[in-house]
């Protein structure tokens, strides 16, 4: 357990002195979020051009400004009202500071204008090479601005442990392995029945059934007690 | 203690976060009314409670759900969140200013990576009719020309764009010179290269194309368009250099932090620089669409509004926010 995972959840400490861990989220899923986008403010500006094709001039300037809106400002803006662009959202991704809070308008201004620079020469080939060096995932523009990006994810409550009756364990179980116990019993609801019964015989010793009862009521003992 | 224990004893307060965090989730206008006051206190228990569980080895599914309502609680904790409108005027009256301050050396070194080539160029330029040729093609030349010829009603206005409108032409400052100013400062993280081709480039063409109409005695016709949105205009394109050159020094001279400290704090310090920059090309380009281009107002009152702004500009930039500057 000593031993860092590989894995990449960066772990960060609050004020409070307990240990958060944030997954950060790699290229692929972020590429995909940035297409998305991409489409979304083609769509936008389509539509636009449209709209006021009959405006002439005036809607020539119009559509310039909301060119710059778009190229420039269109994730600042989705960033720091809600987080993440939708293209992001869609992927279930969230710009974040480096200590967890919800990114403000100068980094999120930093991180989406160093794009350009990310950008080139083509296709974000700079920010590629630069996430893949980075334990963090980050491009140039997270590492100026002090940014992360990464899954937004919500923890479901703990599934209820099937109740038993209980059973002291044996002496000497670690409590990694007590914990084991309770990770299986808790989410036995959820597995094949085969593969609960291998599960349970791994960590018995018992066969079939039985196994599966065995495992379950030293559960319970962890969890309720006598 | 035992897990179900804890968990039975544990859960109303949790629940409850729960439900303040679902409504402080949504956005404003559709949030119900709550007791958020009890926040901090449900936050900092469901902090220990976390704590705890971890500690204790309790399951791993009931650790998961605690660290999930833990990092909802310290997200919507530790944000920011005040009067947008009020920083900004903040911002304008007096941080855009200070920041500059802070950061006049870089300032007068990008000013005179601008100015000194646009002086040279323009030199040359006017004292040999041919010289522009090293820098421009004739095409661009004659066009430029065309622009500023006294017999020509739309000042300033290349042929293919003579019957834009003056909201057109504001969109299409807005679009470019905005865009300009942005990719000056992003630049800057190449060991300042990008500022300092920029610079060195708009300076050669201002310089060298001022020097050519001056010597082709189009006095009447460039010199009162260019003359009052320069002070916004030149000053931001200086400013973005600045905050350009800024992330440059945090790779080049970081100074006793790391260089990624560095480019932290440097990148906040020159964002500021950049915002306020953005505001002043926003500023010129309203100049420069409908006023400059106006060929009904006599050279003599632009040259004296362009005057008034050059005034303006160095005042504010020089003195605005300085009774903050001690604190």
């Amino acid at each position: 357990m000593s031993a860092t995972p590989l894995d990449t959840v960066y772990a960060f400490e609050t004020p409070e002195g307990v240990d958060l861990g944030l997954r950060t989220a790699g290229p692929v899923p972020r590429a995909l979020a940035w297409l998305i986008d991409g489409v979304i403010r083609y769509a936008v500006l389509a539509g636009l051009s449209l709209a006021i094709a009959r405006l002439a001039g005036f809607g020539v300037g119009l559509f310039l400004v909301m060119l710059f809106l778009m190229e420039w400002l269109y994730p600042v803006y989705f960033e720091v009202s809600r987080g993440a662009t939708p293209g992001k959202r869609v992927l279930g991704l969230l710009v974040v500071h480096d200590n967890g809070t919800p990114v403000g308008v100068p980094a999120s201004l930093i991180r989406n204008l160093l794009r350009v620079v990310d950008f080139f020469p083509a296709l974000y080939a700079t920010g590629l090479a630069c996430v893949l060096i980075n334990r963090r995932f980050k491009r140039l523009g997270d590492l100026a601005a002090g940014t992360l990006v990464i899954y937004a994810d919500r923890a479901q409550q703990a599934a209820a442990l099937p109740i038993v009756d209980p059973r002291p364990l044996p002496a000497g179980v670690s409590t990694d392995e007590q914990r084991a116990l309770l990770d299986f019993a808790e989410r036995s609801g959820t597995l094949a029945s085969a593969r609960v019964e291998e599960l349970a015989e791994l960590l018995t010793g018992e066969h079939g059934t039985r196994a599966v009862q065995r495992a379950h009521s030293y559960a319970n003992w962890l969890a309720r007690g006598r | 203690m035992k897990q179900e224990q804890f968990v039975q004893g544990r859960r109303p307060a949790w629940e409850l976060l729960r439900r303040l965090l679902d409504q402080l989730e949504k956005p404003s206008r559709r949030r119900e009314a709550a007791p958020l006051e009890q926040l901090p206190e449900l936050y900092r228990q469901v902090c220990a409670d976390y704590a705890l569980a971890r500690h204790r080895s309790y399951s791993s599914a009931l650790v998961d759900e605690l660290h999930g309502l833990t990092l909802r609680g310290h997200r919507q904790l530790y944000r920011r969140k005040s009067l947008w409108w009020w920083r900004a005027v903040r911002f304008v009256r007096s941080e855009f200013p200070r920041t500059l301050r802070r950061n006049a050396r870089l300032f007068w070194l990008a000013s005179a990576l601008f100015y000194l080539p646009a002086v040279v160029m323009g030199g040359l330029c006017y004292h040999d009719g041919d010289f522009i040729y090293t820098v421009m093609s004739s095409k661009q030349v004659s066009r430029m020309e065309y622009m500023y010829d006294p017999a020509n009603s739309k000042l300033g206005r290349s042929q293919a764009r003579e019957s834009s409108t003056d909201v057109q032409m504001f969109g299409y400052y807005v679009w470019n010179n905005i865009g300009i100013g942005f990719r000056t400062f992003a630049s800057g993280i190449v060991f300042g290269l990008g500022p300092l081709l920029l610079l060195l480039f708009n300076g050669v063409t201002i310089g060298s194309v001022a020097g050519h109409l001056t010597q082709l005695g189009f006095l009447g016709t460039f010199w009162p368009f260019v003359a009052g949105h320069s002070a916004f205009e030149l000053t931001a394109i200086c400013i973005s250099g600045t905050a350009g050159l800024m992330l440059a020094r945090a790779l080049l001279a970081p100074g006793r932090r790391s260089r990624a400290e560095a480019l932290r704090a440097e990148a906040h310090e020159a964002v500021k620089l950049v915002m306020g920059a953005a505001l002043m090309l926003l500023v010129a380009a309203c100049i420069e669409a409908f006023w400059s281009g106006d060929g009904a107002i006599a050279p003599p009152v632009k040259f004296a509004a362009a005057a008034l702004l050059w005034l303006a500009v160095i005042l504010y930039l020089s003195l605005a926010g300085r009774d903050q500057d001690g604190a």
